[in-house]
Parts: structure tokens; C-alpha cells; sequence
């Protein structure tokens, strides 16, 4: 796992309009480096997530979305690296989380404001917190964002993704 | 309680029971589906295998759905019987079109389990012992509340018996449950001692624009998918009135309905639609309308608080100076306008200085809303306002000036066109008459001691009253008359307890409080007996919506334990007390009873509703009008999601066929069918609230959020709601936070000259410094104990009128680390 590249950064337009930041994402998603969902057993409780590497915490530049798929290659996330700690942050300063980008709500996927540190729906207008565990600060949706569940190897500097906490947007189960 | 499981939830077989739910909260009564199947079952991911007729065996495409854990829930029946729900917006509803709101999208979580959301219920009535709230039946709580009634009735009258009661529709209200309601209050009890859930007299929110004979209702929502032109004042409906502004002003806004115009209005100039939004505060929907329109297509005019009167009064007479008012229609179908503009004339010079905007700004929103387009033709601006006005500095004056605008420039009864309230609560108004004839402010009756017994039926008024400080202060040194007096009464019958609470009220200053609700809620804190009732979902349930669009929310579970609608609970406390007058041998007395044997809501929809326009029928007051009758649940279930606009026009090919919009017949509500200028000089603001600018550095405006429903009574209980919000916030300027010390998430005393009350600091940019903003009618931190107790005219509050000084109390690291406090502006 330590050989994964990162996967290329999404970066989404800033336009409001939701067809279009929709067309950006679905073209880069067609392109990303996913792994595949290894098979899960779809009845169980637990479910059986894949575990993948997101990147070296290093190599993560501070405060950019560096996108991924996961727990396949159709569930677009992004890795942050926040600069400072924050609440379920891992890595060396604690500062590295993950998020599935498609908003809660209806799906559309996010913009990622750098100078807010807020993940922007342009659909319907919700806003989550990049640096609270992906809390809703104002929107339409009944959920905060699903968190991607991270590890991280000191060793090796590496960060794995191992599970989502919370309901991928448009999935009956967050495993296919 | 909905499911633990975080990544997974259960989807709804084929099959699935399938019935109709409109939303329980906002006006806007978006159509959602209630599936239930057997909890041990789940659908399928192929499309086939599920309800939904969705693929999931893959990733569901952007905008197809929404469906989350909080739509979904496991309840179970009286016989043991567990069964899953998931509650799911309607995409052939006409209202909402599929979406689904961040307070309706949480329906399914709040219905009743035992260890849910909903696990604090109230399931069977309680009496308040001791220094405890102990469960009893509902006989023991029926004759102690009738019995109470029947002594005030037969020693003081009806007027020692008053109600706070709802009268609006969605949860806690609904036709059936406001005629039962009403029908007890005013044709069986007589008692005129009323006030409606959040103002403190039996008024209406919309005097003036009914006097004028335009009443408050008179577009449908796909008005605002035609207006070229939105004026929308002191309302925020991003927030409070969600799927309405993105379902039907959205597309408006961004062009996507100019093909639908072009059809509709032949030869007209059409464009996207330009919006003005009239309000000091930089809401979510200002920055929203930019996103969406573009800056150049929004104006955002942020008036000094509580001018605008002085607004509406400078936009007149520019239109009318300039000839863009429509002569033929007032002179064919208005009255009283040269009257009107005698007082109501104010120059743009004069109308800045009152409202602080720049002369330009007043012009240009004139020439956006009321100048002729390049066709030639008359824009169709739509007139939307809600508690901006309807709180705001003088409810009647501002309505007066505001509906003449739209009278002179014939901004009503035209497609795209209309000034209509936006709405809080649903409606759902059906009741005999109001049996007095003027407006009694209850709260200072309360607070002066009359009055023996008092009723909350489904209301809070600690958390959304005006003076509230004053009116729970007195209510608790009132009740505690008569807890003190109960507990002395050990071993007492009923009867003599009845005895002793009647002696504590009459004789020793006492008031007995009883409170009918889903929730104990905080008027528990200063109440003796609780009734529990039911919502939708667990009734049957008829409202309508802001476009009058009349649906039944169909029975889908039974309410937790001994919970019943409030329908029913009045039909029991009128039937009590029938029992207790015939044993009297008062006949009568007992006949002003008669008329509640109910065995279902059906019967007080049949009853109330379905009476007005039936021949030999005394007259009410409905909503329905004189054609309701032609509504049954029956058709209205056929009708489904999109139910029938009311009034009703006609029964034909097998349903129901209703009005679209109001006046377009040119028929206004007077009596000569004339629509009424009204004059509205400009009044400045009211003594006591222009004292207290004069004292206190802050304007506390306040308001609702997207995220908490009416006073938080199922939201407490949620975290998604409670974490965020443990305390109601007050957002402020930076500038204004540095000043005072104040970091995010610090605790904040709030206080003027009538109360004083806590905050959780908010500072974000879009205030204006001196100006704040705090979430309203919350269950911590009730704004209403800094409001002023003055009222207009109608005892209509000024609750926008506020001003208090600010000090910081100390901070919170937990609500530092876990709250976000980024700012709540997209844009």
C-alpha cells in the first residue's frame, strides 16, 4: 500500500451553478485512481471496508484537498491536511482528515473553500466544516458529512483510509 | 430510534405500505411519502427490488434523491409489532418537487420510539404532586380539568377561563384540531380569554391587508417561477421557507424560467427575474440571491430598523410621480387613494433620511419593481414579507403602506404577481366566531392577576411571548399558589381537590395551568396538569399550505401509550363536562356542550370544515370558505401530495378543482368588492422601544434558523440540533465582539430595562456593527424577556423592536472545541 500515488487533486469550480460543478467532478471521477472495493458481505452490521492508502502525511500539502476514491472508485473524497490539530485528525500534528465530497443532501459534489476551511454545496447552498468533523454550518441536509476514518503509520508516514463514518450520499450501503 | 448502524440503512421492499404525509413544519408543506414495512424485511438494491424504484447496486447519480439515516426510523405497535419507515419527499408534489428540507428530512426520526428522538413524549396525562410530575388516567385528569371548568363557569364565567391555543395547521394544529378546539373555547365554554400561540390576543397577523380586501394568500407558488421582479421584505426564505425559494424563486432567478414566461405572457418583455430584498440584516438568502442571480440582478436594501413604512411610503409616491401607477385599475377597482397619498407622501430626500438607504437605491429599486418594461408592459412584481412586517414597527401601519404600493401599481390578481405573506406554521384555520368584540391583551391579564385557570393548548409562550420575563415571573409565583395549596390537599377526592385548587385560585391569587402537548416542554416548569396529544402521522391531519393548497397528512401508527389528537382531547373535555352538567341537572348548561361525539378526527373534520356553505348552517370562520364542504377525506387522499387549492371551485370528473390565485376576477374582500388604499403616515418608532435604543448600545434583532423548528421541541432532543446550538446564539459583528471581549462560543448576558437572558456568541461578519441577530422562541435563552411590552393597534408585538446591552459572562471550552463558528453566509 505504501506505492499508492496520490490521487489527482480535484479542484471544483466556483461556480454556483450545480450542473456544472456536477460535469467538472463527474469527468475527474471517470479518471481517478481508485482501488476497488474489495467484497463485502452487504447484510453485515460492520461492513467490510477496504483499506487504503491516502498518502504520505508529508507529501500533503497544508490546507489542500487532495482527492481520492473510497471505500471505490465511484465515492469521490478529498484528504485535508488542516495545519493544526483538529477533532478526529490523525498524523504527526493530528491535523489530517478525509470527507466523501458528495453533499449530503442530494449529492452535488463540493467546492473546498481554502480561506474558510467550508466544503460548499453550489445545488442547494449547505456548508460543512473541514475543521469540525464536517459539521453543517448552514444547509438544507440532515446529515454532517460522512468522515473518512483515517490511520495513520508513524513509521512509514503513511495515511490509510480503514472505514466512513456516516452515509455516502446515493448508497443504501456505504459498500457496493 | 434510528438505526445505529451509520453506513447502512434499510430500504423499503416492494410492496410497502405507501401513504401521503405533508410536511409537519414550515408553510411551505412539502409532500413527503411514508413507506412501512416489516422490520425484519428490506428491499433489494436493483431498481426492482426496492420502493423507491431505485438502482443502488451502484452509485446514485447527483440531484436523484435524498436519503439519509435521519428519514428512516423503527417503530413499533401497541401489539409488539416492529416496523421500519423511511419518510421521502414526493417528487410529483408541485411544491417541492422532491426536495426535501433540512426540518422535513428529519420527520421519520422524530416519530415516537422508546428510546428515539421522541423517547420524552409525553403518553399519558400527568398531574404535578409534591415536587413531581406523576403519570394518572385520563379520567382522573378529565374530571379535574372539566370539574375545574364547570366551578370558574358556574362561580366567575367564562372569563376566569383562559387559552393560550394554536390556530395554525401542520403538527400541533390542522383543521380538525382548530375547529375542536375553537368549537370548545368559543361556542361551548363562551370565554373570549384567548390568545393565539405567539401573540398575546385572539388577532390575526394580516389586519390591515385584510381590511384592505387583499388577503394575505393570493398567489400560488409558481408566481414566483413568472414575477420579473421580487420585493421581498423582512423575510428570509432560504432559511424559513426552504423548497419554496429553491424550487420556484431558484429557477426564476437563474433564467430558468424564461421559456414558461414567454408562453404565459405573449408579446411581454421577459427576463430572469430581479430580486430586492428589504432588510437591515445580510440574511443567508441575500447572499444566496447573488450566487444564484448575479450581484447586478440583487438589491439588497438595508434599512434602518423598523422604517419601513417610510420605505414603502418614498416608493409610492416616485411611482406615482412618475405616471407608473395603474390608473385604470384604481380607478375601476380601488377606493380611497388620493386619501392615501394625501398622508402617505414622502419625498425620496425625506425617504432616505428614515431609512438610511442612498436616493439612488430607493430609485433604482423603484424602476426594477414598478417601471414599465420595454414591451410596454406593467412588471409583475411579487410582493413577498413575513415577521420583518408582521414583528415589525407597527404590524398595521407597514401593512397599510405596503399593500397600497401593490394596489397602485395592480401587483395582485395577475400571474407573477401577489403580496403575500411567506408563513411560519402551516394553516389551517376553521372555528365559530371569536364570541367578543375586542382584542384583550392576555399576558397583562395574567400578569394582573385575573383569570383562574389557564390553558397552553399546544403553545409556549416562555419561549415566544413579548415581556417574557414579566409573564413567566408572575406565572410561576401564580402556580406555586396552587402546588402549595395541592400539596397540603394529602388524600383528597377529586372533588375536594377540585375544592382546593379552585380556593387557591379565587381566594389566594392563584392560577391553576394546563398544558396539551406532545412534549412536557419548559411550561412544565410552571404547570399542573399535562394532556398528551398527537401528529401527523399518528392522525389524520388536514392543512394548507402558503399557496392554500389543502392536503390530508394520512394516519400511518398509532401515538405513544395514551396520547390522543387534540381534537379528540377537546371532545372528551366537552363531553366531561356535558356528563357533569346533566348530573347537575343544568340541561342548558349542557347543551352548549353537545355536538363532540366524535369517534375520529374524520368526525371534526366533518364537523368543522365541511360545515361552512351548508344550508341552515350558523356561520364560521374558515379558511375553506363556503365551498369546504365539498372536501372529504376521501378525495383529498385521492388528491394526494398536490391535494386542491382552496377555495374550492368545483367537484368534476371525479375531483376536486380549486383557484390558483386570488382577485384575478377583480372581486377584492369588501364589501363593494373595491379594493381599499389605506393611508400609513410615516410613524417613527414607538416610545417605550425608542427609549430603550436610547439606553442600550445593541439592536437584538431576532429571528428563526434553517436548522431549529418553532421552539425546538422535537430539535432539543436531537443532536444534530442540540450540540450545535446548546445555547440560543447571538450573532454580532466582529468589531463589536473584540470590543466586548467576546470570543466565539463565549457566554453572553443580553439585558435591557424589561429582562436579561444568556447567548451563545457568534461573531460573524455579515452583522452590522450595533446590530445582532438571536435565534428566536429557542428553548435556552428566550429573546421575548428583552421585548418591550408595547403592541400596535391589534396587540400585535414589535418583537423586532429591541435593544439591549451586551456583557460577556465567561467561556465554554467544550463548545469551543466541538461547535463550528464559521460564517453562515455562502456568499
Amino acid at each position: 500500500m505504501d506505492d499508492l500515488k496520490l490521487s489527482r487533486r480535484i479542484f471544483l469550480r466556483s461556480s454556483g451553478h450545480a450542473a456544472a460543478a456536477v460535469g467538472t467532478v463527474g469527468a475527474t471521477l471517470v479518471s481517478g485512481q481508485a482501488q476497488a472495493a474489495s467484497a463485502a458481505g452487504g447484510t453485515a452490521i460492520t461492513l467490510n471496508y477496504p483499506k487504503q492508502g491516502v498518502g504520505k502525511a508529508a507529501d500533503m500539502p497544508v490546507n489542500r484537498a487532495v482527492s481520492f476514491t473510497y471505500p471505490d472508485a465511484s465515492a469521490p473524497c478529498v484528504a485535508i491536511r488542516m495545519g493544526a490539530s483538529v477533532p478526529g485528525g490523525v498524523g504527526p500534528n493530528q491535523d489530517i482528515v478525509a470527507y466523501s465530497i458528495l453533499c449530503t443532501h442530494m449529492g452535488c459534489p463540493f467546492q473546498y473553500d481554502t480561506a474558510s476551511k467550508v466544503f460548499k454545496c453550489g445545488c442547494h447552498f449547505s456548508m460543512f466544516d473541514a475543521e469540525h468533523a464536517g459539521q453543517m454550518v448552514c444547509g438544507q441536509a440532515t446529515e454532517d458529512l460522512p468522515r473518512v476514518l483515517l490511520e495513520y503509520d508513524a513509521r512509514t508516514d503513511a495515511v490509510r483510509a480503514v472505514g466512513v463514518d456516516g452515509l455516502i450520499y446515493g448508497r443504501q450501503a456505504n459498500v457496493l | 430510534m434510528s438505526t445505529t448502524m451509520k453506513d447502512r440503512i434499510a430500504l423499503p421492499p416492494q410492496g410497502a405500505q405507501r401513504t401521503n404525509m405533508t410536511c409537519h413544519f414550515c408553510i411551505v408543506g412539502c409532500g413527503y411519502h411514508v413507506y412501512k414495512w416489516d422490520a425484519n424485511t428490506e428491499g433489494g438494491r436493483p431498481a426492482n427490488q426496492n420502493a423507491l424504484g431505485i438502482d443502488f447496486t451502484r452509485q446514485v447519480p447527483p440531484m436523484a434523491i435524498t436519503m439519509t439515516k435521519a428519514m428512516t426510523n423503527t417503530i413499533t405497535d401497541p401489539g409488539g409489532k416492529r416496523w421500519n419507515i423511511m419518510i421521502m419527499p414526493d417528487k410529483a408534489c408541485t411544491v417541492n418537487s422532491g426536495l426535501s428540507s433540512t426540518r422535513g428530512g428529519k420527520m421519520a426520526s422524530y416519530m415516537y420510539t422508546s428510546d428515539g428522538i421522541g423517547r420524552e413524549r409525553l403518553k399519558s396525562p400527568r398531574m404535578f404532586r409534591g415536587d413531581q410530575w406523576l403519570d394518572t388516567s385520563w379520567t382522573q385528569a378529565l374530571a379535574i380539568y372539566a370539574g375545574l371548568t364547570k366551578k370558574i363557569l358556574d362561580n366567575d364565567g367564562p372569563n376566569g377561563v383562559l387559552f393560550d391555543c394554536f390556530d395554525h395547521g401542520g403538527a400541533g394544529g390542522g383543521f380538525e384540531n382548530t375547529w375542536a378546539t375553537g368549537k370548545l373555547m368559543f361556542s361551548a365554554i363562551q370565554t373570549p380569554m384567548v390568545r393565539i400561540h405567539n401573540r398575546p390576543a385572539y388577532n390575526s397577523e394580516c389586519h390591515a391587508t385584510r381590511e384592505m380586501g387583499v388577503g394575505e394568500l393570493n398567489n400560488s407558488y409558481e408566481d414566483a417561477q413568472l414575477a420579473d421582479c421580487i420585493i421581498a421584505t423582512g423575510c428570509n426564505p432560504y432559511e424559513t421557507q426552504s423548497n419554496y425559494f429553491l424550487n420556484h424563486w431558484m429557477p426564476n432567478l437563474s433564467g430558468g424560467t424564461v421559456d414558461k414566461k414567454k408562453k404565459w405572457f405573449p408579446g411581454d418583455s421577459v427576463a430572469a427575474a430581479r430580486v430586492i430584498v428589504v432588510d437591515p440584516r445580510r440574511s443567508a438568502t441575500v447572499g444566496i440571491c447573488e450566487q444564484i442571480a448575479g450581484k447586478d440582478n440583487v438589491l439588497h436594501l438595508d434599512i434602518e430598523p423598523g422604517s419601513d413604512t417610510a420605505l414603502f411610503n418614498t416608493l409610492l409616491t416616485y411611482v406615482v410621480d412618475q405616471g407608473w401607477h395603474d390608473k385604470d385599475f384604481i380607478g375601476k377597482h380601488t377606493k380611497n387613494f388620493d386619501e392615501a397619498m394625501k398622508l402617505n407622501r414622502m419625498s425620496l430626500e425625506d425617504g432616505a433620511k428614515a431609512t438610511g438607504l442612498p436616493v439612488a437605491s430607493i430609485r433604482q429599486a423603484a424602476e426594477w419593481a414598478y417601471k414599465p418594461k420595454a414591451s410596454g408592459h406593467r412588471p409583475r412584481t411579487f410582493h413577498p414579507y413575513e415577521k420583518g412586517i408582521i414583528w415589525g414597527n407597527d404590524n398595521y401601519v407597514i401593512q397599510s403602506a405596503l399593500v397600497s404600493l401593490v394596489l397602485a401599481t395592480h401587483n395582485v390578481g395577475r400571474r407573477g404577481t401577489g403580496v403575500c405573506r411567506m408563513g411560519g406554521h402551516q394553516e389551517g384555520y376553521t372555528r365559530p366566531p371569536y364570541p367578543g368584540d375586542k382584542k384583550i391583551y392576555i399576558d397583562q391579564e395574567v400578569i394582573q392577576g385575573r383569570g383562574l385557570m389557564y390553558t397552553l393548548w399546544g403553545t409556549n409562550p416562555f419561549q415566544t411571548t413579548l415581556n417574557a420575563e414579566q409573564h413567566r415571573l408572575v406565572l410561576h409565583r401564580r402556580a406555586n399558589i396552587v402546588n402549595e395549596a395541592v400539596a397540603r390537599a394529602r388524600g383528597a377526592s377529586t372533588e375536594q381537590l377540585i375544592e382546593v385548587i379552585y380556593d387557591a385560585c379565587k381566594n389566594k391569587g392563584g392560577l391553576f395551568v394546563a398544558a396539551m402537548n406532545l412534549y412536557p416542554t419548559t411550561i412544565a416548569e410552571e404547570s399542573h396538569l399535562m394532556l398528551p396529544a398527537a401528529h401527523p402521522g399518528e392522525m389524520n391531519l388536514t392543512s394548507m399550505n402558503g399557496e392554500r393548497r389543502l392536503r390530508l397528512s394520512e394516519r400511518f401508527m398509532d401515538p405513544p401509550g395514551a396520547a390522543k389528537p387534540d381534537c379528540l382531547i377537546a371532545a372528551d373535555i366537552a363531553n366531561t363536562l356535558k356528563a357533569l352538567y346533566l348530573k347537575d341537572g343544568k340541561a342548558d348548561m349542557a347543551r352548549r356542550f353537545e355536538g363532540f361525539d366524535w369517534k375520529t378526527e374524520e368526525d371534526a373534520f366533518n364537523d368543522g370544515f365541511r360545515r361552512a356553505g351548508r344550508p341552515g348552517a350558523p356561520p364560521i370562520d374558515s379558511q375553506g370558505g363556503d365551498t369546504g364542504y365539498l372536501a372529504t377525506y376521501e378525495l383529498l387522499r385521492k388528491a394526494g401530495n398536490n391535494g386542491v387549492q382552496l377555495p374550492i371551485r368545483e367537484f368534476k370528473d371525479g375531483k376536486l378543482h380549486g383557484t390558483e390565485i386570488l382577485y384575478a376576477d377583480y372581486k377584492f374582500d369588501t364589501r363593494d368588492g373595491r379594493a381599499e388604499f389605506k393611508p400609513a403616515p410615516w410613524n417613527g418608532l414607538p416610545q417605550p422601544v425608542a427609549a430603550q435604543k436610547a439606553k442600550h448600545k445593541f439592536w437584538i434583532n431576532a429571528g428563526r434558523s434553517n436548522e431549529v423548528w418553532q421552539t425546538a421541541y422535537h430539535d432539543q432532543y436531537n443532536s444534530l440540533v442540540r450540540d450545535r446550538i446548546p445555547l440560543a446564539y447571538l450573532e454580532m459583528n466582529p468589531k463589536d465582539s473584540k470590543q466586548l471581549g467576546v470570543s466565539p462560543g463565549d457566554v453572553i448576558e443580553i439585558w435591557n430595562d424589561h429582562g436579561s437572558t444568556y447567548a451563545m456568541a457568534y461573531p460573524m461578519k455579515a452583522l452590522k456593527p450595533g446590530q445582532t441577530f438571536m435565534l428566536f422562541g429557542y428553548v435556552k435563552g428566550v429573546h421575548g424577556d428583552l421585548v418591550t411590552p408595547w403592541v400596535d393597534r391589534n396587540v400585535i408585538p414589535y418583537y423586532k423592536g429591541t435593544w439591549a446591552s451586551i456583557q460577556r459572562v465567561g467561556n465554554m471550552d467544550e463548545w469551543q472545541r466541538t461547535i463550528s463558528y464559521k460564517n453562515k453566509r455562502f456568499a
